[in-house]
């Protein structure tokens, strides 16, 4: 096939883009079939063309990365950003991630919100988000990155609120916009250093520079760490990290297939996008890689324990979600970026199968969510239960599926680190995927097996059924990703190649240092460490399969024993109510205390009401005036003229001769 | 010879008579007069420093100002006979029909 000319670079944002505008626009006269075409065809479209570029990037003698560069964007003396597309092998799996995921999910929603109102509105959000998602994988300065970053921050509000009518859904959105405002505030005063010190946003023009003055790290230069630490905190506003984690959960108030597009699959990941990105950045400053790494770490296994006592379905896997984010991480936090990004792309896969399965069987139970009233749909939804199993191995790393390669690379990365730390965030990572496993064959078999504890109430109308093949399409084409996708990573002491991580090598070209390292260490110790983690996801499987299927009053009882440890996991550490004391309500007796009656009802309100005033008082004057007496007006014109007269006569020597 | 001052005492009281019968005044035709008074008051300053100058221009003014007040007699008289017509009154303070 013929290289793909790179003015098609522009049309993957743009097509996405005009079906945004098409069903935002005209959506709501269309019927529901139209609307669906355009959002499929408009997703799909991009999806293909993100095809050809991978044919195109990986043909031999094909250059690393291409660009595409509009007209200047924002030119000013000694600044200027451009509207610029870079494509590098980093990009094409990013890319490969949101368009196909993303057709995938499209795909399932034409199934999942047929019977939603403002359907309309949910294709166009999403459409929309597509298109600021590719902006921000495509981006070529930190600018553009930050407009896509923005945007996908828009549509997640707008589609966690896309129930508006319900409170809870509508405080969920705003409470996802405001956490990440603060995470955004770190990425913006990042940028602005970026601009004072390199003059410029430019991924290549900056780590280039950074390249050339080695002696800026030698010298302990403060703006690098300083950079990179307010990077961060943008990044885990984005990727739900501890201290910005809050909102995510709450996420789960918008539809399904949003929770597995925006809030699992692609959106989240972009704060390990954006933090891999600048990998020359966090390479310059120990001290901020060890801050993701532990942050990595905390957030992985703290999001995990409290997945473990959730009982509503979606709750669970947002917690996962985190505490995956957190894995992610750990990796790039101790320089293992291919792993992070490797995790990433498998994450994807089986993350969004476990959305959409559960979404699946919610549909199932006409909006169950709660696990304590399912159970048993083993035999009456089986596709989705199957596409559900193999999720469910693959997030809890059971081999040969995919989450097993990459969970495995990351936890051996950062064993074999020269991070002080390693074998602490090894044991935390260790720890966390024992801990995944449980959560995740707790929810398999509290769905599942067992006995089915459906409300006979709620089903009266509705019995249980399986979903459409709108919906069990994707499902079984992202379960098969879950099996194989981690075999393009498969490591040398398995007996493979890991070709995944020599293709990200152009990218992350000082990543070689961590391999040879890696390459010395040998393979034995990868080898037992598989062992290791393998045999602690097995006991996590062992220990749900007591609790809720050999036994399952085991659970509660124990609960019952260690009832204030209970609760405190069950409460999620009171972290929420931390906030809500000591940040929320100071902050709100402020604004109520001193800028609503001070500021709004004081200045602002008295402002306006004197102004008010003042005109009717002259008017009052001027009303007095104009009386309709001819006489009077004679009068006025007689004293004007006197004054005028006067000023004449008296005036140079009252104010001087000029 | 008397001095222009005087002249333009006289013609300052005249006109200032003028402005207070104006203000004062209810009837129209009164109002009317103390019109003429004042452009009168004027015509008697112009002359002085006519005089004062020896210039012409200030007499040929007063003829200018004559000649206005006499077209302006002829209308404002015609006017006042026709509100007299229509209203059967003199009296300036009922004829309000613009007041708001």
């Amino acid at each position: 096939m013929n290289p793909m000319p790179t003015s098609c670079l522009w049309f993957i944002p743009l097509l996405p883009f005009a079906g945004f505008l098409i069903n935002g626009t005209l959506g709501r006269r269309l019927p529901r079939a139209v609307v669906s075409i355009v959002a499929l065809l408009f997703t799909a479209l991009p999806a293909a063309i993100v095809a050809w570029l991978w044919m195109t990037m990986c043909a031999a003698g094909a250059p690393d990365a291409i660009e595409v560069v509009s007209r200047p964007w924002i030119a000013i003396t000694g600044f200027h950003a451009d509207f610029a597309f870079t494509v590098d092998h980093l990009t094409l799996i990013m890319l490969a991630v949101v368009t196909g995921v993303g057709f995938l999910i499209h795909i399932y929603s034409v199934g999942y919100m047929a019977h939603e109102e403002g359907y309309w509105r949910f294709f166009a959000y999403l459409n929309l988000f597509m298109f600021f998602m590719s902006v921000l994988v495509l981006a070529s300065n930190f600018l553009l990155l930050f407009v896509g970053w923005e945007g996908v921050g828009l549509c997640s509000y707008l589609l966690i609120g896309f129930y508006f009518k319900k409170t809870s859904a509508a405080n969920a959105g705003k409470k996802a916009f405001i956490v990440n405002r603060i995470g955004d505030f770190g990425f913006l005063l990042a940028m602005f250093l970026l601009i004072a010190h390199f003059g410029s946003l430019s991924f290549t023009q900056v780590f280039a520079s950074i390249a050339q003055h080695p002696e800026w790290q030698q010298q302990g230069a403060h703006f690098l760490p300083a950079i990179c630490l307010l990077l961060v905190l943008g990044a885990a506003g984005k990727s739900a990290q501890i201290p910005l984690y809050i909102w995510l959960p709450d996420a789960m108030e918008g539809p399904t297939p949003v929770s597995a597009l925006i809030h699992a699959a692609t959106m989240v990941t972009a704060g390990v996008y954006m933090v891999a990105r600048c990998h020359v950045l966090f390479n310059s400053s120990p001290l901020a890689l060890s801050v993701v790494a532990i942050i990595g770490a905390a957030t992985a296994i703290l999001a995990a324990s409290i997945g473990m006592v959730q009982h509503d379905i979606k709750r669970v896997l947002a917690y996962s979600t985190i505490s995956q984010l957190g894995y992610m991480f750990m990796a790039c936090g101790v320089g293992a970026y291919a792993a992070g990004i490797f995790h990433l792309l498998t994450h994807s896969f089986f993350k969004a199968l476990l959305f959409l399965a559960a979404g699946s069987v919610i549909h199932a139970l006409s909006g169950e969510q709660d696990m304590r009233r399912m159970g048993g749909l083993r035999t009456r939804t089986p596709i989705t239960f199957w596409c559900m199993s193999a999720g469910v191995f693959a997030i809890a790393g059971i081999p040969p599926f995919a989450g097993f390669f990459s969970k495995d690379e990351i936890l051996y990365r950062t064993f074999t680190s020269p991070n002080p730390l390693h074998i602490v965030l090894w044991l935390v990572g260790l720890l966390t995927a024992g801990m995944t496993s449980f959560y995740m064959f707790r929810l398999w078999f509290k769905t599942f097996f067992g006995e089915p504890h459906v409300d006979p109430h709620a089903n009266a109308h509705h019995s249980v059924h399986e979903s459409p093949w709108f919906m069990l399409l994707p499902l079984v084409i992202l379960a098969i990703l879950s099996v194989v996708g981690g075999w393009i990573g498969i490591p040398a002491a398995l007996s493979g190649s890991n070709r995944f991580e020599h293709f990200l090598d152009p990218v992350f070209a000082n990543g070689a240092a961590s391999e040879a390292v890696a390459s010395t260490t040998g393979s034995g110790i990868e080898l037992v460490l598989t062992l290791v983690s393998v045999l602690v996801v097995v006991a996590g499987f062992y220990i749900a399969y007591i609790f809720y299927y050999e036994k399952p009053g085991t659970a509660a009882a124990l609960a019952e024993r260690h009832r204030p440890a209970y609760n405190l996991v069950k409460n999620k550490y009171w972290v929420d109510e931390f906030y809500s004391a000591f940040l929320v309500t100071p902050l709100l007796m402020f604004t109520r205390g001193i800028l609503e009656l001070v500021v709004d009802h004081g200045v602002v309100n008295g402002s306006g009401q004197a102004a008010g005033a003042a005109t009717r008082s002259l008017a009052w004057i001027e009303r007095k005036q104009i009386s309709g007496n001819i006489r009077s007006y004679a009068g006025w014109l007689a004293i004007g003229a006197a004054a005028v007269i006067a000023v004449m006569v008296f005036g140079n020597s009252l104010w001087g001769t000029r | 010879m008397v001095p222009t001052a005087y002249y333009l005492i006289l013609a300052a009281m005249l006109f200032s008579i003028g402005i207070a019968a104006f203000l004062i005044k209810r009837n129209v035709i009164t109002i009317f007069i103390s019109i003429e008074l004042m452009l009168n008051a004027v015509n008697l300053t112009f002359v002085a420093f006519a005089h004062m100058w020896h210039q012409v221009s200030g007499q040929i003014f007063v003829f200018f100002v004559m000649v206005v007040a006499a077209a302006e007699a002829a209308v404002g008289l015609a006017i006042i006979i026709s509100i007299f017509r229509t209203r059967q009154t003199l009296n300036v303070d009922e004829i309000d029909l613009m007041r708001s």
